[in-house]
């Protein structure tokens, strides 16, 4: 190790994280990733401005009408546009899948942290705790908490959050364990670093990767735990409505051929799943070559 | 090695006792007094009271979750007020065609997978593998219910050759007796699942194949099958065992949505109709039976491990 670092010529000024964002750069199902994730934001956020439909008003007349002209996705059950309704519903599945994400990268963060510093029994009766919570199966759980709750965005991004916080916990907690027995800790720790200043200016910017890796993961199993909450009858209710739901009330209809109410919907839906999948997994590859190459 | 076990073993017993605290915290916290649920809505408070005296439901909550705890020890999960009828009934009642279910795709996706993952290894960046890799990604991504969609509308409105609903027979052995009922949902767990293995099977098998005893196995002139089932598959199963050990609640998860959409008569669907009536003891019963299941997969995938790779003991 230190003697390919000495052998090593004197490497260019280039940050690591520099490093970490032309790698990624360099991966192309990143970028297709960052691409979807951008086109479909633009498609369900500035879409409906663009593309202006009616989603609150029932039109029983225009129901369950195939695509045409008028209507490029056709219509649903109650009249309203399909295309409208992907972008009404986008909306609600990507902020709760976001939403949900932070809420449980920033409990796990905390949480490991704390338990990573502290060591010892309070290390180990909090991660008993982990164990326990991670062994309830997740979909269990959070259905049944959300019997207890009216459905909104925020409801659903707190339950969900609030159950899937374990993951991250345990990573950051192995990161700040290894981080901690690390020359440059103990180093400023001789030179009278306050123990606030090293968890600030040392363990988190250094933990930070596997925190921003762990997120777009998140993203997306938020994103298909949401639409598995919705398809089961606890998503969004009326005027509201998020994919999940839009595909539930879709399947009423597949036996009739109204295909139009599920593929459209769940192609996105896989896509951005897909998206944040692939992000991810080109996140976790730049940030190791950034660590290798330190 | 008994060192080993007795740890695990402890440690098992801790997160078994600490889900029954929160099952039990949910049951408290989330459905109302048995009083009120056993004598109904039209009950005077006074009755509810008295009712909740006798039975010990006004004592605190330490003593409550004793008896909660005692119940438990003893095999009884509780009463579903809603049914009439206690847990343990009802889940056993369904058990053994949830099992059948979950099961037989369990076997499916193992069979797949594990030489899906070693095919992949072998021929790693081939048109193949690379295919492979790519549907496999998007079936990671899709939630099951849009899978089960997918082959109802292919096999079952497309080509009508499967009926788009599971056996509504009572049988456990409904597999058997009724197969084309049953391929669907078989298949759609099946196919979430081998999403979930393969991947991992491939870079575990990557992972074989680069160590120094493949290589004098093929310097001692073994053929190449011989390589691959010989000495790659077993090492390669190792983290499998692992996995599957893991997957245990999203297999029932999966189990849960695949039962709710094909409406297949097993524990998913009991779940499924105790969240619309809000039949809290029948959900955490479940749930704790779930997650000691949970417990006990992850506890013998460790000992299998053990007993297969030494070294992990002292991890």
């Amino acid at each position: 190790m230190t003697e390919t670092a000495t052998a090593r010529p004197v490497p260019e000024l280039t940050s690591g994280w520099r490093l970490a964002v032309r790698s990624f750069a360099q991966n192309r199902l990143a970028v297709l990733g960052v691409g979807i994730i951008v086109a479909l934001v633009l498609f369900c956020f500035a879409g409906p401005h663009l593309y202006v439909t009616e989603q609150i008003t029932v039109d029983p007349v225009s129901s369950l009408l195939p695509p045409d002209a008028a209507h490029p996705l056709g219509t649903d059950a109650q009249g309203f546009d399909v295309l409208g309704r992907i972008m009404r519903g986008g909306q609600a599945s990507l902020q709760i899948g976001l939403f949900a994400a932070l809420i449980a990268t920033a409990i796990g963060t905390l949480y490991g942290t704390v338990a990573g510093l502290a060591g010892g029994v309070v290390d180990g009766v909090m991660m008993r705790v982990v164990d326990t919570l991670l062994s309830i199966p997740f979909l269990f759980i959070v259905l049944i908490a959300a019997t207890r709750f009216s459905s909104t965005v925020l409801s659903l991004s707190l339950i969900l959050g609030a159950f899937s916080w374990l993951a991250p916990a345990r990573l950051v907690r192995a990161e700040v364990l290894s981080l901690r027995s690390r020359g440059f800790v103990a180093a400023a720790t001789v030179m009278g670093a306050t123990k606030l200043r090293i968890i600030t200016r040392h363990l988190i910017p250094n933990a930070l990767g596997v925190v921003i890796v762990n997120i777009t993961f998140q993203v997306a199993d938020a994103i298909i735990a949401v639409s598995l909450l919705g398809f089961l009858g606890f998503g969004l209710n009326y005027p509201d409505v998020e994919w999940g739901t839009q595909l539930s009330e879709g399947v009423s209809y597949l036996f009739e051929g109204a295909w139009w109410l599920i593929y459209p919907v769940g192609g996105c839906l896989v896509l951005v799943v897909m998206a944040f999948n692939f992000v991810g997994d080109a996140l976790r590859d730049s940030i190791d070559v950034r660590l290798r190459r330190r | 090695m008994t060192r080993y076990v007795l740890r695990r073993l402890a440690t098992s017993a801790v997160v078994v006792l600490g889900v029954s605290l929160i099952t039990f915290m949910m049951l408290h916290g989330l459905s109302g007094s048995p009083g009120r649920a056993i004598l109904g809505v039209e009950a005077s408070a006074e009755a509810v009271a008295a009712f909740d005296r006798e039975h010990g439901y006004d004592r605190s909550l330490v003593v409550q979750y004793v008896m909660y705890l005692g119940d438990l020890l003893q095999g009884d999960l509780g009463y579903s007020y809603r049914l009439n009828q206690s847990v343990n009934d009802l889940l056993a009642e369904n058990a053994g065609r949830t099992a059948m279910l979950a099961g037989a795709a369990l076997v499916l996706a193992i069979g797949i997978a594990v030489p899906l993952g070693v095919f992949q290894a072998v021929k790693r960046n081939s048109v193949g593998d690379n295919l492979l890799t790519a549907l496999t990604f998007v079936a990671y991504s899709m939630p099951v219910f849009l899978l089960a969609m997918l082959l109802i509308q292919v096999f079952a409105l497309g080509l009508g050759i499967l009926p788009a609903q599971a056996s509504q027979s009572s049988s456990n052995f409904v597999i058997f007796t009724e197969p084309r009922a049953m391929l669907l949902p078989v298949l759609t767990l099946t196919g979430v699942t081998v999403a979930m293995y393969s991947r991992y099977q491939r870079s575990a098998a990557l992972d074989q194949l680069a160590q120094d005893y493949i290589r004098v196995a093929r310097a001692k002139g073994l053929s190449t099958r011989m390589v691959l089932t010989r000495h790659l598959l077993r090492n390669a199963c190792l983290p499998l065992v692992t996995l599957i050990g893991m997957s245990i609640p999203l297999l029932l998860a999966g189990n849960l949505v695949v039962e709710s959409v094909f409406n297949y008569p097993g524990l998913g669907l009991l779940f499924f109709n105790s969240l619309n009536n809000q039949d809290y003891p029948v959900l955490l019963g479940y749930t704790l039976v779930a997650s000691i299941m949970t417990v006990l997969g992850n506890l013998l995938a460790d000992l299998v491990v053990a007993v297969s790779d030494p070294r992990t003991q002292n991890a």
